[in-house]
């Protein structure tokens, strides 16, 4: 009878081990199956021309499909608008969420602080469907008209709380003495932040950055109302403008363009899994 | 630079996070008034019409709850048999080993995934397979939506779960491992009592994250305005329905859609500010 038990309880722990095993080797399914599909169907779009070429029009699309040849053009526009906006974007939202975080850092028991905090995790969780439409309130309605600067707009909020927090975290996690010496050595605040705290958070500082880049590079639904799209390659921030994820959106709608969709998904798939992994690297190497 | 105008600079800075809050609620509650004044804030969010045939406008949300709830309910619960093993992978079973950050790392790959490539895969190949299950006729329903969005949720769970089931301390294991517990006991009678509401709380993130969610949904969940039969049958999220017709919309209508917007971001904040109140409970046990 005890050794019908005990041999049932080492079964079951058995079992637990190996579903466990099973079910988490399962977890790494889609991922292959969303890089394999996107690779396998993208791969032979990806050409010198589609880098430099906007993209073609339905019409040309369609001529050249029932020509059997393959469309012409690319993603270009994409690129540009997509360049364009992030630059914009991470031109404000660097300095500017740098230096909230280290007002976070530097007074985090005040009452107004934590009240920014809490702010902070409640603009982080917004949804981006959300600061589009924000954005769309906010810039393209006032300037009537969508435009690259709406864009960048919208990424920005979105790019904000995610490097304020990395700011904060990483200057939290400072040795305090760091900061004592540079005060005992005579530097004001302003210096030693300046000086020594930022420049010894720099690696945290640049991962989340980089991080935060890599979550608003494919972020479609708040540019739909702000940057709208644009079939050309265009500079101008105050027209309306292209981005890669857009081009996805626009392709994925259009039966004349959906060959387009691959090459242009394994682009950005691309684009934003070596950021992470290049972050995820370069925090572990500067934690060491 | 003094001391002075360091702490203004900052503190000026700072401001700017206060500002677009407000703004934000500020901007739809604005926008959204319309709507409420035309329809009744209550009458808005239970009338299931959404016509817009001139003349006649009829918008209310409750399709648009009904088919956000649903979508987000089904993607927790087909999330938790794979998000749940990973985080005791990694926070238990394989802890600090080489296996256990290489799943680290492809939940992390997972999770930097952006949404609209979710969206054309669960167009292209999930949704032949639920056609050829007969599950559903159009491939695009509720279901499909939520398959996607359960995975696209697994590694916010699974993350978060795993660092509290981490800080279960040492000596309650090897106290029932010393009274002759095995592992699967240990999971199910200390870790999971230690760490169960900070697991818990990872799930609710989870759902806030859900909630939101909008090209993969507005991809897969077949956009219709009724409110769902069945979780086969087609419908449409509050971030689906405004993804898909705020670009065309205008007056009554626009300001209906942003009613919803303001709607959906009344429930992830409340979602996220429990979510964040249970974790900070969860790190002082």
């Amino acid at each position: 009878m005890d050794k019908l038990k005990i041999r049932n309880r080492l079964a079951n722990d058995k079992l637990m081990l190996w579903s466990i095993c099973i079910l988490s080797a399962l977890t790494a399914v889609p991922l292959l199956a969303i890089l394999g599909e996107v690779l396998l169907r993208g791969y032979d779009q990806l050409s010198w021309s589609f880098f430099t070429e906007p993209t073609p029009t339905a019409y040309k699309a369609m001529k050249a499909i029932e020509a059997g040849e393959p469309i012409p053009g690319g993603i270009a526009n994409g690129i540009v608008g997509t360049m364009i906006m992030l630059g914009m974007a991470v031109a404000a939202a660097v300095p500017l969420g740098i230096l909230c975080g280290a007002f976070l850092a530097e007074n985090g028991k005040n009452r107004f602080a934590q009240f920014v905090s809490y702010l902070t995790d409640l603009l982080q969780g917004t949804p981006s469907v959300i600061i589009g439409i924000i954005t769309y309130i906010w810039v393209v309605v006032p300037m009537k008209g969508y435009s690259a600067i709406a864009g960048s707009v919208a990424l920005c909020i979105m790019m904000l709380p995610l490097i304020i927090r990395s700011t904060e975290e990483t200057l939290k996690i400072l040795p305090a003495s760091l900061k004592e010496a540079g005060l005992a050595l005579g530097g004001n605040k302003a210096r030693v932040m300046l000086k020594v705290q930022l420049p010894a958070a720099f690696g945290g500082i640049f991962t989340g950055i980089l991080l935060a880049i890599s979550r608003v590079i494919g972020e479609t639904a708040p540019l739909m109302f702000t940057a709208l799209g644009c079939s050309f390659i265009r500079f101008a921030i105050d027209k309306p403008i292209s981005a890669v994820p857009l081009l996805i959106w626009e392709f994925f709608n259009d039966p004349n363009l959906q060959e387009l969709i691959w090459g242009a998904s394994l682009f950005l798939l691309l684009f934003v899994l070596t950021l992470n992994l290049t972050a995820k690297y370069l925090a572990k190497k500067w934690n060491q | 630079m003094n001391d002075k105008l360091y702490r203004i600079t900052l503190f000026v800075s700072a401001l700017i996070i206060p500002i677009v809050c407000g703004g934000v609620v500020y901007a739809l509650v604005t926008d959204a008034h319309d709507a409420f004044e035309h329809f009744g804030f209550l009458n808005f969010l239970t009338s299931s019409e959404w016509s817009y045939t001139e003349g006649d406008e009829r918008y209310g949300a409750l399709p648009f709850i009904t088919g956000t709830l649903l979508t987000t309910l089904l993607a927790l619960i087909f999330c938790i048999p794979f998000s749940l093993p990973v985080a005791l992978f990694v926070g238990e079973y394989f802890r600090d080993t080489k296996v256990a950050s290489v799943l680290s790392t492809v939940t992390d790959l997972l999770a930097g995934i952006p949404s609209i490539i979710y969206g054309l895969w669960g167009f292209y190949t999930l949704r032949p397979i639920i056609m050829a299950l007969d599950i559903s006729p159009q491939g695009s329903s509720i279901l499909t939506a939520s398959l996607v969005l359960a995975i696209m949720i697994v590694p916010y769970a699974a993350s978060l779960s795993s660092e509290f089931i981490k800080m279960v301390p040492n000596e309650l294991k090897e106290g029932a491992y010393s009274l002759g517990a095995t592992r699967a006991e240990v999971v199910c009678k200390v870790i999971f009592p230690m760490a169960g509401s900070g697991v818990f709380s990872s799930y609710v993130l989870a759902i806030g994250r859900a909630l939101g969610e909008t090209m993969t949904v507005t991809m897969l969940i077949g956009n219709t305005n009724n409110i769902p039969a069945s979780i086969t049958s087609t419908g449409n999220s509050m971030a689906s329905i405004i993804a898909n017709q705020f670009g065309e919309a205008d007056s009554l209508r626009l300001s209906s859609l942003i009613a919803i917007g303001l709607i959906l971001f009344l429930i992830t904040a409340l979602i996220n500010m429990i979510g964040k109140v249970m974790i900070k409970r969860a790190r002082i046990v």
